[in-house]
């Protein structure tokens, strides 16, 4: 039996342009686009396409010097038509012109009982070629999986609670059989235990809760319970030398097709949402798809963000960018670029703020959903330990300890006050409420390259 | 609004790197944005949308839930004027000679203050923080009305250099600024700062007969016997009852001009915990902390005042105040959860044992919280340890 853990820290940010339940399915994605920038914990590189060629969905595009069996490959046949170089001509995206109708490299095809029979080392094999496996995550530091390692468990966060996000119920609609089959290969390849963790509140079906073969642990509280580290500490703590890998349901289910089907299928539905969606909804796409495409001609007003992923942890990629690899969601917020005329003295009532200090009388409308631009309402300033942190953080971890020490770069301290245990994504809520306004995830993945490469 | 917008945009370039008045970027700044929150946008990656507050905000509020101290106390100087001069006065006259007296104060002590800070962010290159436009209205709440403006004067200097600038400014002070100020004068000028100073008699010092400027903390010092019915019997025949239970929680006492009144401290505690700018953690175990010594003392003293009730301890002297708005100071005071009780509790215990056994300055919450300013760090690293040993021992099971 799995765990009950009731989180009581945390803030869920009320944003207006949620997604409707409604899926839409517009013509085929044109071109969709790898960035290597998408995975953390790769070293270089290197091109295995060049401009011009023709790749069907699951031909590698390029692998990396330092992980190569790791293959990373195209989620749609076609032509590849950009390369795009930065600076030391450091590898950008790699943009293919998808087919009308895809072609799929084919994989070797297992019948259920075959894959009872499996050996971890033809599960890797398969993975790594086909690029399933770059759904595995790393922890600590929230890198790419490492083909040698053996972790002490793997941990599926069956939920999202970050602002806007989608629902799982939806996204993995009618997958119960292929994420089952995820589950039964994922646990050849850990010493310990695979953990599904869900939320009490989400209406989700059977897909997730009655998982076999694995622990199903439920949770609730507002967000960051949905974060996968956050529930990691809860059920099994990372300890110093531990390894865990984590992994998306959409992942396990790519997995599950992998090696029923035969092939790298990358079709997945996507929430496009916020406040400057015309009609926030679901959209049938593939990895890696264009904004373009799954935004349309949707948006009211020019002067918006385009954000691959979701408003705490996303990326600015632009109208003309394209959806990040392990992102189910692109919210379109407006652009704060502009001054307000004692912004920080006036009352204001559509103003969102973890301490009541704006709205305090914000509890007689609890429903109520905002719509925030990208200001950051104030500048740069000396760090005040308010204490309104160590209330958005559920985990024993002193999240204004932990940052100061990764500004003094001490290594020992980091290691003490529990850095193993956290990325971006845990510590994301802190960025948002932080008087500051410091860049906390910013800080806190300096601190993880520092102890990942020294 | 577009004039102004306009007018600061255009002598914007003069002041950013490689303009002629590039040295005073930051003071800029702080004009800039103290009219016009700023137009900067998230970066690219990590948290797209940030919280409405920052740091102007947060001490914003911090003032506001000062006003009702500010606008009593005001009241009060006028009030207690009146009273020790015998003469009759209207509301609209007290609240006039409140005004008189605390209006310099607040004026000497944010200008001094804020013409520091801007000399040192020239010199220092570091933007213009906002803490004190907290420090500079907290200054003036805890001086005695009658105090000579260039004492206000010196002592902000003195607590904003030595308290703040010195240790690198806002988020880096280890002692409160405005206790400091304080602090420097009680030790600097003794004479002028205890007594009875802190009635506003007018010029001519002319009394109302019977008078006696004592506070409550000096009569209950010096009794040698109840003190209750000491407090029930001073003020006879020109403020009957002034010392009463009732009257001092309501502040209509002699003292500091903004510290006086618990009542008004409350609702200032109420607005901070509200918003959630001040922690209730520290508010509450200060006052636990000096109810339970007053309680402690009453079953092992013996002289007159360890003997009185401790409920009388919460509503003298500045215990509310130092409570609500010094303990409270997010940068000085502990800051692990867990801390803030032990702080609090700490607090609140010294300053009545300061009160009860230091015959010198019967006003321990001063003190007090300074001493724990001083030994946060400490508290906090035993906090702080716990939690790494925690982990530590999760990993060896």
């Amino acid at each position: 039996m799995g765990k009950f853990i009731r989180l009581k820290k945390g803030f869920t940010i009320n944003l207006a342009g949620k997604a409707a339940t409604k899926v839409s399915e517009p013509p085929p994605a044109e071109t969709v686009a790898i960035k290597p920038s998408d995975f953390q914990g790769t070293y270089i590189p290197k091109l295995l396409v060049k401009e011009g060629d023709a790749v069907k969905a699951g031909t590698p595009l390029f692998h990396d010097k330092k992980l190569e069996k790791v293959m990373f490959t195209s989620p749609v046949s076609g032509e590849v038509v950009k390369v795009t170089r930065g600076e030391k001509r450091k590898l950008v995206e790699v943009v293919v012109l998808a087919d009308k109708a895809i072609e799929y490299a084919s994989f070797k095809k297992y019948t259920v009982s075959e894959i009872g029979n499996l050996h971890a080392e033809d599960i890797k094999e398969q993975l790594l070629a086909s690029g399933v496996w770059t759904n595995l995550v790393q922890r600590p530091f929230g890198i790419l999986a490492e083909p040698n390692a053996v972790p002490k468990a793997i941990h599926i966060s069956a939920f999202d609670t970050a602002p806007l996000a989608p629902e799982y119920s939806i996204l993995f609609k009618g997958q119960d059989h292929f994420f089952q089959v995820g589950i039964d290969i994922l646990k050849k390849l850990t010493s310990g235990l695979v953990h599904v963790n869900i939320h009490t509140a989400s209406d989700l079906s059977t897909v997730f809760s009655q998982a076999k073969g694995a622990e199903v642990n439920k949770f609730s509280g507002p967000h960051p319970s949905g974060c996968v580290g956050v529930q990691i500490h809860h059920v099994d703590p990372i300890n110093k030398g531990d390894v865990v890998w984590t992994i998306n349901p959409f992942g396990v289910i790519q997995i599950g097709k992998l090696f029923l089907q035969g092939i790298y299928d990358a079709s997945k539905l996507v929430a496009v949402t916020g406040s400057e969606v015309t009609t926030p909804q679901y959209v049938k796409t593939v990895t890696g798809a264009s904004v373009r495409h799954l935004v349309g001609g949707g948006v009211s007003g020019d002067n918006v963000r385009y954000i691959s992923g979701n408003p705490l942890t996303g990326t600015n990629v632009g109208k003309e960018g394209h959806l990040g690899f392990y992102d189910h969601q692109v919210t379109v917020l407006p652009e704060g670029n502009h001054h307000e005329f004692m912004g920080w003295i006036l009352p204001g009532g559509n103003k969102l703020s973890v301490q009541r200090a704006w709205g305090l009388f914000s509890f007689l409308t609890p429903g109520k959903e905002f719509k925030l631009d990208t200001n950051t309402h104030g500048e740069p300033r000396a760090i005040v330990q308010t204490g309104v942190f160590e209330q958005l953080v559920p985990m024993d971890i002193l999240p204004g300890h932990l940052l100061k020490s990764i500004l003094a770069e001490d290594i020992d301290e980091m290691e003490a006050l529990g850095i193993y245990e956290v990325i971006e994504e845990d510590l994301a809520l802190c960025e948002f409420a932080d008087v500051s306004k410091h860049n906390v995830q910013e800080i806190l993945r300096d601190g993880l390259e520092l102890i990942r490469l020294s | 609004m577009k004039f102004l917008r306009k007018q600061l945009d255009s002598v914007k370039h003069n002041f950013e790197k490689g303009g002629k008045l590039e040295k005073y970027y930051f003071a800029y700044e702080a004009f800039d944005t103290f009219l016009f929150s700023p137009n900067t946008t998230a970066e690219t990656k990590g948290a797209q949308i940030r919280d409405a507050i920052d740091l102007k905000r947060l001490m914003m509020t911090v003032i506001i839930a000062m006003i009702p101290c500010l606008i009593f106390g005001m009241w009060n100087v006028g009030h207690q004027h009146f009273l020790a001069t015998g003469k009759t006065g209207t509301f609209g006259g007290e609240i006039m000679i409140g005004l008189i007296k605390v209006l310099p104060i607040i004026v000497v002590s944010y200008g001094v203050g804020l013409g520091i800070e801007f000399i040192f962010s020239t010199i220092r290159r570091h933007p213009v923080n906002e803490g004190f436009l907290v420090t500079g209205m907290l200054i003036p709440l805890v001086m005695p009305p009658d105090i000579p403006l260039w004492q206000v004067a010196v002592a902000t200097a003195f607590a904003v250099v030595i308290g703040k600038e010195a240790f690198g400014g806002t988020g880096m002070n280890v002692v409160n600024i405005a206790l400091t100020a304080r602090a420097f004068l009680y030790f600097a000028y003794p004479s002028q700062i205890s007594g009875e100073v802190w009635t506003f008699l007018g010029a001519e010092k002319a009394t109302v007969s019977g008078y006696s400027g004592a506070t409550p903390l000096a009569i209950a010092a010096e009794s040698t016997t109840d003190v209750v019915t000491n407090f029930n019997a001073f003020g006879a025949g020109w403020a009957d009852g002034i010392y009463s239970l009732w009257n001092m929680f309501l502040g209509v006492i002699p003292g500091s001009i903004g510290e006086t009144s618990t009542l008004m401290c409350l609702i200032g505690a109420f607005i901070l915990v509200a918003t959630g700018v001040g922690s209730w953690k520290i508010i509450v175990s200060v006052f636990a902390g000096a109810w339970g010594m007053g309680l402690l003392l009453n079953m092992l003293g013996s002289s007159p005042f360890t003997q009185l009730p401790a409920h009388y301890h919460l509503v003298m002297g500045g215990l509310a105040f130092g409570a609500v708005f010094m303990a409270t100071d997010p940068v000085t005071a502990a800051q692990t959860e867990t801390g803030k009780w032990v702080y609090g509790l700490l607090i609140g215990m010294f300053t009545i044992l300061i009160r009860v056994f230091n015959p010198a300055y019967p006003e321990g919450i001063m003190l007090a919280i300074l001493f724990m300013n001083v030994f946060a760090p400490l508290i906090d690293y035993f906090v702080v340890s716990a939690n790494k040993k925690r982990r530590i021992q999760r990993a060896t099971v």
